[in-house]
């Protein structure tokens, strides 16, 4: 365990530099730049409202932060795991030629991937203001599904980019899965318009709808946290991170074989 | 100077020659119920073990697919060796793979500092080297200028620059570098002459008897994974050319 840290001492600039190629990278050569971490999210959220206000979105006037903050949630969660899953592959040229610890492919994508993920959150904020949403006191515990959609996320990038450096189609499975996800995490619909009870609970098992339901909580509807969706989220997020953690630990030596 | 710089324990690693191919699920599935699922087991390595005293120079000799290659890495810690263990004593500096580290979008002066991370240097040594680094590396108004433009020789000069830019230890090479055109190259000899002459310890692999017998005061001999010579230059390289022509 001393070593693992003392490793991580050592390198801990290249997680820094890491992180800072993929945010630099990302929009390098675009003419708006860092501006689409923006542009990006609301475009889809204009789309989304366009095409659903009248039906899903019964005329609510706050339908677009609806979406919004199922949308940037998600959107997060999709694009980071996608890149964990092939980061080991996609540096596959340097691992076989030097030194890494190489849990730092997928850690810096997840960091990277937070990080532009709350530079986009300034949208929410923009839009609210226009829609003059009040924030209430609750918008403080907004941290708390914040903080544990990282560790969730962390913990599946693990898993996931674990698996797919000996199963490839796992890439493809994922995709799949992925629209799975985002179809079950309430991101256009309200639940309640189910009319399905059964349904509703069982939605809240998808953890990352039980984060999106207590984000809208905090910043949308000011109203105190779901505590059984944070505890399924808590437990989800940390129980992947100590499976993930494991597993990758176990077979990274065995990457090398592989790619 | 009886310090021990590297110490290579029965080291051996194991290849699952089968295993590499099945790389998706239908395949592996199939293969699990056919019952076909067996690997041929290849070491590349076996029961490999020798020290080296801080300061030795050691060529490692064998012909292609010996297992040179292979033990440079696991040395340098790329690769995992499946049984026995490695222990080495102050910074390497593996000059093997120069510039495995660097991104194509980046510019030079940005892969500076993410190689040298790579190499596991800290930012502020980077930062206080940097200016020497860009100089030995003459590539002037060229360091701002994504690497996606350079030509394959201001790579490798670049990766040369920044990974000496250190005092190694364990200097790690294989075959003698032809960095760049025949002026950098003298430059860059000279540099690793000079950390010749400061005493440290290399690792050289050649195919070259002749370079390994100017370089080196000891050899090694690998033969299909395993040490079949171990001792004064003279010798060694002896046996190797008996060996050769037989």
């Amino acid at each position: 365990m001393r070593r693992v840290f003392e490793n991580f001492k050592k390198y801990r600039f290249l997680l820094v530099e890491l992180i800072k190629k993929d945010i630099k990278l990302k929009y390098r050569n675009s003419y708006l730049g860092l501006l689409w971490t923006l542009l990006e999210p609301l475009l889809m959220m204009l789309v989304l409202t366009l095409v659903f206000s009248g039906s899903l979105g019964r005329g609510d006037r706050l339908y677009p932060i609806y979406i919004l903050t199922g949308r940037l949630l998600y959107t997060y969660f999709s694009t980071t795991t996608k890149s964990a899953l092939k980061s080991i592959r996609s540096n596959s040229g340097m691992i076989k030629k030097v030194y890494v610890p190489k849990y730092m492919y997928p850690v810096s994508s997840v960091i990277s991937g937070y990080v532009i993920f709350l530079l986009s959150l300034i949208v929410l904020i923009a839009v609210g203001a226009v829609l003059k949403v009040k924030p209430t006191i609750y918008i403080f515990q907004a941290i708390v599904p914040l903080t544990l959609l990282f560790v969730m996320t962390l913990g599946v990038s693990l898993i996931l980019a674990t698996l797919a450096v000996f199963f490839r189609d796992l890439e493809y499975l994922w995709t799949v899965a992925l629209m799975l996800i985002m179809y079950a995490s309430a991101i256009f619909y309200h639940v309640e318009d189910l009319n399905k009870p059964h349904i509703e609970a069982a939605l809240k098992l998808n953890p990352l709808y039980a984060l999106i339901l207590n984000f809208r909580n905090s910043v949308l509807y000011g109203k105190p946290l779901d505590m059984e969706a944070v505890v399924i989220a808590a437990v989800f997020g940390l129980l992947s991170v100590i499976v993930g953690g494991y597993m990758f630990y176990k077979n990274q030596d065995k990457f090398i074989l592989h790619i | 100077m009886d310090e021990l710089a590297l110490k290579v324990d029965h080291v051996g690693i194991r290849f699952n020659l089968s295993e590499q191919k099945v790389d998706n699920l239908k395949e592996y599935v199939i293969k699990l119920l056919k019952r076909e699922l067996r690997y041929h087991e290849f070491w590349a390595l076996r029961d490999v073990s020798f020290e080296v005293k801080k300061g030795d120079r050691v060529g490692i000799l064998g012909l292609n697919g010996a297992g040179k290659s292979t033990l440079l890495k696991i040395i340098a810690g790329v690769l995992k060796a499946s049984e026995g263990s490695v222990t080495t004593w102050g910074k390497i500096v593996p000059l093997l793979e120069l510039g495995a580290g660097f991104d194509k979008q980046y510019t030079g002066a940005e892969n500076i500092y993410l190689y040298g991370a790579v190499l596991g240097y800290p930012k502020s040594f980077i930062k206080e080297r940097f200016d020497e680094i860009v100089e030995f590396s003459e590539l002037g108004d060229f360091i701002n200028v994504p690497l996606k433009n350079y030509s394959s020789g201001m790579k490798a000069r670049l990766g040369f620059s920044i990974a000496t830019i250190v005092e190694p230890e364990i200097l790690i090479l294989d075959e003698v570098l032809s960095v760049g055109d025949a002026k950098f190259r003298k430059k860059s000899e000279k540099r690793i002459k000079s950390m010749f002459d400061k005493g440290v310890t290399v690792l050289f692999v050649s195919h070259s008897l002749q370079q390994v017998r100017s370089l080196c005061n000891r050899a090694i001999v690998l033969e299909k994974g395993r040490l079949v010579a171990d001792g004064g230059i003279d010798e060694v390289t002896e046996f190797y050319e008996k060996k050769i022509e037989s």
